[in-house]
Parts: structure tokens; sequence; C-alpha cells
């Protein structure tokens, strides 16, 4: 029996843009959502980031893409239904949804709000949903999600810049608070100047630490003092600046997902210091293990965050006036963005003005 | 022109001593500095042999001076006390571990963490700011500044308790810093020797359920029937890895050879803690997808400072915990090497110094 086609799948009509095949070549879609159910938020939607995670999937990179793949998880649009028992949020409210929108709510992390975390979460692109098919995301016009997976954007906070919030926001919000890096007294190291960088520092500013971003490129170091509030910068290719910096550091947030070396970066941390990896190559990096038992220190991981701390980070960014440095374009545009996103030339998220462009590409 | 050996001091020693990466030890004249005002004099008694002794006297990580003698795992009887010495009287039962001095002053000393002192001294292969050299405990005494001596408690036997002063220490002190102590939890050792047994031990009597780690499928009735852990898993079985994964709240991993890390990682649940004690002489891979899906921790650990190697004996004295170990003359040092060289021992060499070294 033929499989159901993503127009048929559901009872109301979508139309997006989707890759086809490793090419990651992107072009307009029609597809199906299924209706609002009585827990649902349905919007339609009119920003989506686009994050880095959107590049390695429709290109398969990482080994795990369905296709026709609609990316798309930093996803901000207006309330145009809600399910009967939705409390959150009312029609012509503005909300966003970022990487997931379901999990098993019968685990552990579950319970302890660390949706991101359980063994079941199903996430907003490329996953499988709980009737069996796919999962797209916010390279579309509309979207309904749980309530659960909707945050509430706050009255007056712009939603073009507000969209990376969604993934690249909580991805290094999350490790800040968990860890205990982002607080006055502590003085922490962010490594590449992309996406998350650049919200890292802004993050960790307003939290009260001290920053200094570590970068390869001395090129990006009136960007970070200057434009971004960084207090100092540190080439990490330049030996005698290392060495002056060795042991000075409380911790580390590294962003950079291509293989690199972290021996110079436990250097950097004082005894008792946290690296913590939220970019995530994907080869192994080496790790010499003298270099975390000289000096107890740690090397750990993390992932997005929970639903209630997506929304306490939301809510922290719109008091403390935190948005990303966004460049925003046309749908039609989505294939060069990503050329130049695959060479990091953009300051610092590409943004999709889904509302006004898509709605032009259908054929 | 530097001093020799047996020059440098006035008060004469006597040990054994490895004077090349052969490694092989044999009778060694030094001596030692007088008993000044703060230090404790130490009629050994007994040393447990490290296995980073045997990296010390082959020169496997690079660093040795010879000549060396090794050993930081030492427990004696203290015979002169210095005028301003006062946690000590002459006779108590004294141990020795792995360091013997540090700066006193910084941010690490000042928190009782001296191990991780950037000045530290440890007790063997290191010299001190006036250039004379250190020599450890496989010899008739040691001479060592109070704060770094520590109460051996009265109750643990003096032989068996011996190997508690690093590798007691060295698993302690991660399982206290990385909270890994929460009774009812779930905590994997992995590798069975020196370290691995002690630290099945200590995490019961924290309450912990424990589970070894090992590629050895025949160590597993000593692991539970004798050493009192709750499960074995054999590391090279596929079926039953996979059958525990997401089980573990914690894993010290006290191997040293290389090995892979990301099936241990598997083991661990969300949140999950991997420490590492074990000091293979390579780098390790180490795979970030699964620290980032489940924000695990990989974290390291370097012995413990006097306090808290202090409160790890008085804990080991409370729970009876002391090493299992095998009593050897100093003469079957070599031996005793090349036996540990094949992880021939259950689980730590102690040579009997007093009995045997002259």
């Amino acid at each position: 029996m033929a499989k159901t086609s993503p127009e048929e799948e559901h009872p109301v009509k979508a139309f997006g843009w989707a890759a086809r095949d490793t090419s990651g070549h992107l072009s307009p879609f029609n597809f199906s959502r299924r209706a609002t159910g009585e827990e649902d938020v349905r919007f339609k939607v009119l920003y989506c980031g686009i994050c880095h995670s959107d590049l390695h999937n429709i290109k398969n990179e990482w080994g795990f893409s369905i296709y026709p793949m609609v990316p798309g998880h930093e996803i901000v649009g207006e309330v145009t239904a809600v399910g009967s028992k939705v409390k959150k949020v009312k029609v012509g409210d503005k909300v966003g949804v970022g990487c997931m929108v379901d999990a098993c709510h019968n685990c552990e992390s579950c319970a302890n709000d660390l949706e991101n975390y359980c063994p079941k979460v199903i996430l907003t692109y490329n996953g499988i949903s709980s009737y069996g098919t796919v999962t797209y995301g916010g390279y579309s016009d509309s979207m309904v999600a749980k309530e659960r997976y909707v945050v509430r954007i706050p009255d007056g906070m712009p939603l073009d810049s507000a969209a990376p919030l969604l993934c690249a926001g909580i991805t290094v919000y999350s490790p800040l608070k968990y860890f205990g890096l982002g607080e006055p007294g502590k003085h922490i190291g962010i490594v590449g100047l992309g996406g998350l960088g650049h919200l890292a520092v802004k993050f960790a500013k307003a939290l009260g630490s001290k920053i200094t971003v570590i970068s390869t490129s001395p090129s990006k170091k009136a960007e970070a003092l200057e434009h971004l509030g960084a207090d100092s910068f540190l080439v990490s290719r330049d030996q005698d600046e290392l060495q002056a910096a060795m042991g000075t550091f409380d911790g580390i947030i590294d962003t950079v997902s291509a293989v690199h070396p972290v021996v110079p970066l436990l250097g950097l941390l004082k005894s008792n210091g946290k690296l913590i990896m939220v970019g995530a190559p994907n080869e192994p990096l080496e790790l010499p293990v003298f270099s975390l038992i000289i000096g107890r220190k740690t090397m750990a991981g993390s992932g997005i965050g929970g639903m209630k701390e997506t929304q306490e980070m939301i809510d922290f960014a719109a008091k403390h006036n935190i948005k990303a440095d966004i460049e925003v374009i046309s749908m039609d545009y989505v294939n060069k963005a990503m050329e130049r996103l695959a060479k990091g030339d953009v300051r610092y998220r590409f943004v999709i003005d889904i509302g006004n462009t898509l709605a032009a590409t259908k054929p | 022109m530097s001093k020799s050996a047996e020059e440098e001091h006035p008060q004469k020693a006597f040990g054994w001593a490895a004077t090349d990466n052969s490694g092989t030890l044999s009778p060694f004249h030094f001596s030692r500095r007088d008993n000044g005002e703060h230090d404790v004099t130490v009629k050994i008694l007994y040393c447990g042999v490290c296995h980073s002794d045997l990296h010390f006297v082959r020169n496997d990580w690079g660093f040795t001076r010879y000549p060396i003698v090794p050993g930081h795992e030492i427990v004696g009887v203290a015979t002169k006390i210095g005028t301003n010495v006062t946690k000590f009287k002459v006779g108590d039962r004294v141990g020795v571990g792995v360091i013997i001095g540090s700066c006193k002053t910084c941010e690490c000393c000042q928190q009782d963490l001296e191990n991780y002192c950037p000045r530290v001294i440890f007790t063997y292969n290191s010299h001190n700011p006036d250039g004379t050299r250190n020599y450890g405990g496989y010899s008739d005494m040691i001479v060592v500044d109070e704060q770094y001596v520590l109460r051996f408690p009265d109750n643990l036997s003096p032989d068996a308790g011996a190997p508690l002063l690093c590798a007691g220490i060295t698993v302690y002190s991660p399982m206290k810093y990385y909270g890994m102590t929460e009774a009812g939890k779930h905590l994997g050792v992995a590798g069975l020797g020196g370290l691995g047994h002690v630290a099945v031990k200590i995490g019961k009597a924290f309450g912990l359920r424990v589970t070894v780690i090992s590629s050895s499928p025949k160590k597993e009735s000593e692991a539970i029937d004798r050493l009192g852990a709750d499960s074995f898993l054999v590391s090279n079985d596929p079926e039953k890895m996979k059958s525990a994964i997401g089980t573990m709240d914690y894993i010290i991993d006290t191997v040293s050879a290389i090995h892979p890390l990301l099936p241990l990682l598997s083991l661990l649940k969300m949140n999950g803690k991997l420490v590492t004690v074990g000091l293979p002489d390579k780098p390790l891979e180490l795979p970030i997808f699964p620290l980032v899906m489940g924000r695990k921790l990989v974290g390291g650990s370097d012995i413990g400072g006097m306090k808290e190697t202090q409160e790890m004996l008085d804990f080991c004295a409370k729970h009876n915990i002391t090493a299992d170990i095998e009593l050897i003359r100093m003469d079957d040092i070599n031996t005793a090497m090349e036996r540990l060289a094949k992880s021939d021992v259950k689980y730590r060499f102690v040579i009997d110094v007093a009995n045997s070294l002259s």
C-alpha cells in the first residue's frame, strides 16, 4: 500500500521549503499539519532563524536525516487558534517554538522539566511524531504544537531578533546557569564567535560574569570588545597570549563544532574549572587525562534546555534587552544563505522573514 | 658542585632505589634533614607499592630523576617531634602519603587543597626550594613537616591500611567532590586493581549500589563474594553492556591502559558523571555527542588535600576499611614490580619495611 503523501497525511494544508536530498538544496514544498487538538496552539509563522544544525541536517552530515526535510527550530509567530485546554496563550499572542515538540512526560527528565534530555524527545523537525509521521519545522507558513512546547514572547520584544533565542539562546543560557558560570565574580571564556558565541557573550554579561572571547582569528577582536561588550579577547593561536592567561578562567563555553584541540582550553582553566561543550564535533576529541586530573577539571556537555528554562530565558532576554544580531532574508535567499553560513559569513544568524516572503514563492 | 645523596643532609638513611629506566631497585644509602621545629621523624613500618611507583621507576612518564626511592603509602611511628609540633607525640602511629610540602599561601593551600597547589612537593621524585631532593618510603625513615603527616587510626591494621594513603584518598576525594555519595545511587567502578577494589569498599560504605566493570570475567566472584560489589559487568560483552545502558549515576574509571570512553559514557544516566583517576600514558578519545545529548560530565581528580586525607582515614577506621594486600619483604620488590606490571596481585603489595629492610 502506498505511503500517504506529505500533502495528505494530515487534514490542514501547509506550505514551506524542504530539502529533498543530501545536496541540501531547498525548494517549495506542499505538505500538511494536524488539526488543532485540545492541548495545541496553532500559529502563523512570522520568522524562523537558520540554525547551523539546519545546515548539518539538510546535508545529512550527522547521518540521520529523513527527506523531504523542512528544517527550522527557531520559530516565532502569532497565535491563530488554541485548543480547549490551552491556558498559556490566546489568539493574537506572539509565541515561539524551539527544538522539540513532544516528549514522554513519564520519565525522570520530564518530571524535572528537562524534556530535552528525555530519551523519547520528539524534535521539531526530522523527528517522528506520535502519529508516526515525520515532523516538519519552521521554514513554513504555520506551526501547530502542544502548549507545553510553546513559549510566550513578551509584549514589545522584537520578533525577528527573538527567533534565534529559541535554540541558540537556550543552548548557551542553560549551561551558564546549570554549571554556575553566569554570575558576578566568575571569569568565563567563550570559544567561537558565531550564532551561539555572540549570544553567550550577551547572556553572560547580563548575568554579571567577566567575559573573554577566545578565537583563532584576531579580526573579531573589535567586534567582541566594542560591539558585544566582552571584557577581553584572546587569540588562541598566540602562544604568548595563551600562556599569560593560563589558570585564569572559572569556566569556558565552547561553541566550536569543528574538531579542535581541548588541551589549551583546559590549561586556561583554574583548578576545579569547567569546560562546557555546546558545539558537537562529530569526531571524538583527544583527551589527555592528565589535563583533567591536574587541577581537578571537568568537561561536560549541554544540549538546549527544558521548556520551563526556555521560557525563563526568553523572559530574561526581554528584561535585559538581549537580542540576537541578525540578517533578515527572504525565503528565496535561503540556499545562498546556507552557502554563506557554511563559510561563517554571517553576523551572526540569518532569520527568514517568513511572514512577508514565503507566500510569494508558492508555485 | 652538588652534594651526593649521602652527603646532602646530616642524618644517614637507607632504602632501595632505582638508578635507571630498567626500574630495577637495589640498596641505596642517602640522607635526610635534621628534625626541624615543625617536623616529625617517622620510623617507617610499612610502605604500599603504588602503580605510580612502577611508572616512575621505569620513567614511563618521562620525568623521573635517578636515583629514585619510590613509596608514598607510608605507615610508621613518630620517633622525634619538633618543638613547634602540636598534633603528634613520640610513639604515635602516623601516615605519610603523596605530598610532603606546598606553598601554604595560595588559594588552593588556604582551602586545604594542597594537592592542587602549583608548588606542591611530592614525597618522592621532587626537590625542595633549597634544591635538595626528596626520597620516598621504600626506606627506613622520613622527616616530614607536621602539616603533611596524618594520624593513623589505632583500629586500622598498619600494613593493610598503608595503601589508603594514596589509593584510598584517590577514590574518596572525587566521590565527595562530585557528589557520588548519595545512598541508593548506582556507582560503576571500572577496573579492579589497587584503586578499584578500594573504590568498591568505600562505595559500599557510602550506601551505594556498586557494579564492577571489568574486561576479566574471572574477577566476578572476587568482586561480588569477597569485595561486596552488587553486580559485575563484563566490559567487552556487547550484550551485557547494551542492557546496562543509562543505568549508572556515577562511574569511577581507574583503568590506566588506553581504553574507549564511549561505552562507559553510555552506561551513565542523564546528568551522569564519569571521573577518571587512572593515568593512561596516551590521550583517550572523548566523543562529545554523548556529553551534549545527556549533559554528562567527565572530570579528573588528583589525590586529596591533607584535611580530606585525614577525613578519609577516619572514615575508613569507622567502617573498618583497609586494602586487600600481599605483604612482601624489601628484597622481593623487583619480583613484585614484575608481577604488578602484569596485574598479578590482589590488590596491593605492601613492603614490610621495618622487618626486612636491613
